[in-house]
């Protein structure tokens, strides 16, 4: 098994505002293996953003805050480093691509400066040098005329070709992790599969780790190594792909599995989960699904299971659980 | 009872593109460039297709909150848009749209029950005594609690909000419905309820349905046809079960291989296409299709299909169909 590139460790992301404290990542850890892609699903507000952005160091604060837990990256805590270093891994070891890609590419900028940018501050590239490069990483994420592109403007481009511009950056240099925040949501469906393959293709050229945030569960059937499940900023469910799909463990997992209508599974009714997700602020002592669960028990109510070991790289918390990991 | 409804023929609906300082006419967006079918009461079609290929314009010029640029639409044999502005206000409570974005369709100002009841005094269809009680009866229907009247649209989740634009729209009894994206901004969960919400409500009062989708998914689910649209023009159409099992048109096949499967043990085939979809205001010549269809030929650089039928009740526009 390869080895380890990230570990969360217990991480806690809270947002103070005027209504209350958000307990948006509430005691999450699991890891990344090198050249492993990981998908984080689960609904809206569960704090998947923000555990990327704790991992990226990008919290702004106020309102928010990292009041605990480590993050290890290579068995460095970036919680621990100064800014200074923490800069030169941003960019340089870990990249980001966010949702919508319009929002954070810089509009009065050529897309080649925007590439070559990077390049020159992490490499020591010379401008011509940098410029070349950037031809090259447009025409791997599939744009073809790279070197007309390079010299457009983000908003002469479409939404797919800005996405994979998001990603030549993110690649210019060489990150051993590449984080990608719904990557795809804005995009038509034709679009996402072209995109999807194109990570995919570069993942296993680069031998880089992918944390892939999405809540489609259709792409992460087809992207995921391990997948980990969120619910109200705590990690319900962890476990490699197929066995998530195969033998989801959490209520709330296997509830989603049933709710997703699948092409050619049609059904006469779809599954539903009752309610809505709890108000972030001031979540008690429960298991936060306790309010839909069709398995609630009083102990549900009353206190909250641990994310446990159950079977060989799986976890799970759910009182249902308690105490089979062990056997 | 299989009678019609519903009957689009020929339709268009161009928007101007202007520019300079007099804001002369450049050119035109095709936005739905002649489109045609029928829809029986009861029904539900779904109209797929990428963003921009003109699915709410269409749903939106059917019911006429769009002049048409030419064509027909024929509701229940009266052409809506000859009809004298009189008729067609008597004849609005029975077509209503919901819109996509359930967030910015409501008043931040206005009590949830007051939107609700808004429209149904508008139109008379009621007295004000009765409207407290006629609303609460559609909250109810809608899964929504009598608390809710008296609560405003920021104290909403998105999927109640989803139900409060439904409820606005079943509140005036309607027939027929385009619903455009209604499920499409909610997590799974959510989506679920409504999406079984709104089999409830058809089945109950036989209501037709438009869904408008880019989710094919959700679409084999809840309709019981389903038109492809692409660049303004409806390239292929049949029942839902023909449409998923027999596709036909080169971009229906490809839009179904793209939607990812929630299996991680199935790895299909994908046709990929390539490049983007080119703009409506300056569509490719002959088949729209052309510049990205994987298997064209040199006609369709220059000869436009013709859409008709090559099976029952299945349309396509393809040549080599
Ligand atoms: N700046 C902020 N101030 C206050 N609360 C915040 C802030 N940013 C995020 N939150 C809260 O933190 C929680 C987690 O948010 P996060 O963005 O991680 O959700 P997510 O899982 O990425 O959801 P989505 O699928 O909608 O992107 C949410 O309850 C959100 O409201
Ligand atoms: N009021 C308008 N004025 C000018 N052009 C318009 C107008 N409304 C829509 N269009 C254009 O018409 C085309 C079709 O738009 P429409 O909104 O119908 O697409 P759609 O299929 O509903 O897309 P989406 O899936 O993104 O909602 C687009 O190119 C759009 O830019
Ligand atoms: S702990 Fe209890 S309430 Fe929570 S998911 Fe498990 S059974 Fe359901
Ligand atoms: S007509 Fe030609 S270009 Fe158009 S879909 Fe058919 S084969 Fe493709
Ligand atoms: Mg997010
Ligand atoms: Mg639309």
């Amino acid at each position: 098994m390869s080895s380890t590139l990230v570990e969360f460790r217990n991480l806690k992301t809270y947002f103070y505002t005027e209504a209350g404290v958000v307990q948006a990542v509430n005691d999450v850890s699991f890891s990344i293996r090198a050249g492993e892609t990981v998908c984080i699903v689960g609904e809206s507000g569960c704090g998947k953003s923000i555990t990327a952005m704790s991992l990226m160091r990008l919290i702004a604060s106020p309102p928010g805050k990292i009041v605990g837990g480590e993050i290890l990256f290579e068995g460095r805590d970036l919680l621990k480093i100064k800014e200074s270093e923490m800069r030169m891994i941003r960019g340089n070891e870990i990249a980001m691509i966010f949702q919508e890609p319009m929002t954070s590419l810089n509009p009065v900028l050529t897309v080649g400066d925007q590439i070559m940018e990077p390049l020159i501050e992490h490499t020591l590239l010379s401008k011509s040098e940098a410029r070349k490069k950037a031809i090259q990483l447009i025409e791997q994420v599939g744009i073809p005329r790279a070197d007309q592109i390079i010299d457009s403007y983000p908003h002469e481009l479409s939404g797919g070709m800005r996405q994979r511009i998001m990603i030549a950056i993110s690649l210019s240099c060489d990150p051993k992790l590449l984080i990608a925040d719904e990557p795809t949501t804005a995009l038509d469906v034709t679009i996402q599969a072209q995109i999807l393959d194109l990570l995919r293709q570069l993942k296993k050229d680069r031998n880089m780790s992918l944390m892939l945030i999405t809540h489609d569960l259709g792409v992460v059937a087809e992207m995921a190594d391990y997948v980990v499940v969120m619910y109200a900023g705590k990690v319900i469910e962890e476990g490699p792909v197929k066995e998530i799909f195969k033998n989801p463990r959490h209520p709330y997992t296997k509830g989603l599995l049933l709710a997703k209508p699948v092409i050619g599974q049609r059904k006469e009714r779809l599954f539903t989960i009752p309610g809505q997700v709890p108000n972030p602020i001031g979540l008690g002592e429960n298991c936060h699904y306790s309010d839909r669960c069709e398995h609630a028990m009083d102990i549900c109510r009353a206190s909250q299971p641990a994310l446990q070991k159950d079977g060989a790289d799986s976890k799970v918390a759910c009182w249902l659980y308690e105490g089979e990991g062990a056997k | 009872m299989s009678d019609v409804i519903l009957e689009v023929k020929d339709l268009k609906k161009y928007f101007p593109i202007r520019s300079g300082v007099f804001q002369r006419t450049i050119g035109h967006v095709k936005a739905v460039d002649q489109i045609s079918f029928t829809m029986k009461r009861g029904e539900t079609l779904g109209l797929v297709g990428e963003s921009g290929c003109g699915k709410s314009t269409a749903g939106r010029t059917i019911i006429r909150l769009y002049d048409k640029t030419e064509g027909h639409v024929l509701y229940n044999g009266r052409d809506i848009h000859q009809l004298p502005p009189k008729e067609l206000r008597k004849l609005r409570p029975k077509m209503q749209y919901v819109f996509q974005d359930p967030f910015s369709s409501l008043n931040p100002r206005v009590k949830v029950g007051e939107a609700i009841g808004e429209a149904v005094v508008d139109h008379g269809l009621c007295s004000k005594a009765e409207i407290r009680e006629k609303v609460l009866e559609v909250l109810n229907i809608c899964g929504l609690a009598p608390y809710h009247y008296d609560r405003y649209p920021h104290e909403f989740s998105g999927g109640q909000r989803q139900r409060i634009g439904i409820a606005r729209a079943l509140i005036l009894q309607p027939d027929f419905i385009v619903l455009d994206e209604p499920v499409s901004a909610l997590d799974v969960s959510i989506q679920a309820q409504i999406i079984n919400l709104l089999s409830d409500l058809q089945q109950q009062q036989n209501l037709t349905y438009l869904f408008i989708s880019h989710d094919l998914s959700v679409v084999e689910h809840i309709c019981s046809s389903v038109a492809v649209m692409y660049l303004g023009s409806i390239v292929e159409m049949a029942s839902r079960d023909e449409l998923f099992k027999n596709p036909l048109h080169p971009y229906t096949k490809a839009l179904l291989s793209a939607v990812p499967i929630p299996d991680p043990t199935i790895t299909r085939e994908r046709i990929f296409l390539k490049g983007d979809i080119p703009s409506p205001a300056n569509p490719p010549q002959g088949c729209k299709f052309h510049t990205r269809c994987p298997v064209a030929a040199d006609r369709c650089r220059t000869e436009v299909p013709v859409y008709r039928e090559v099976g029952p009740e299945h349309h396509v526009a393809c040549h080599l169909v």
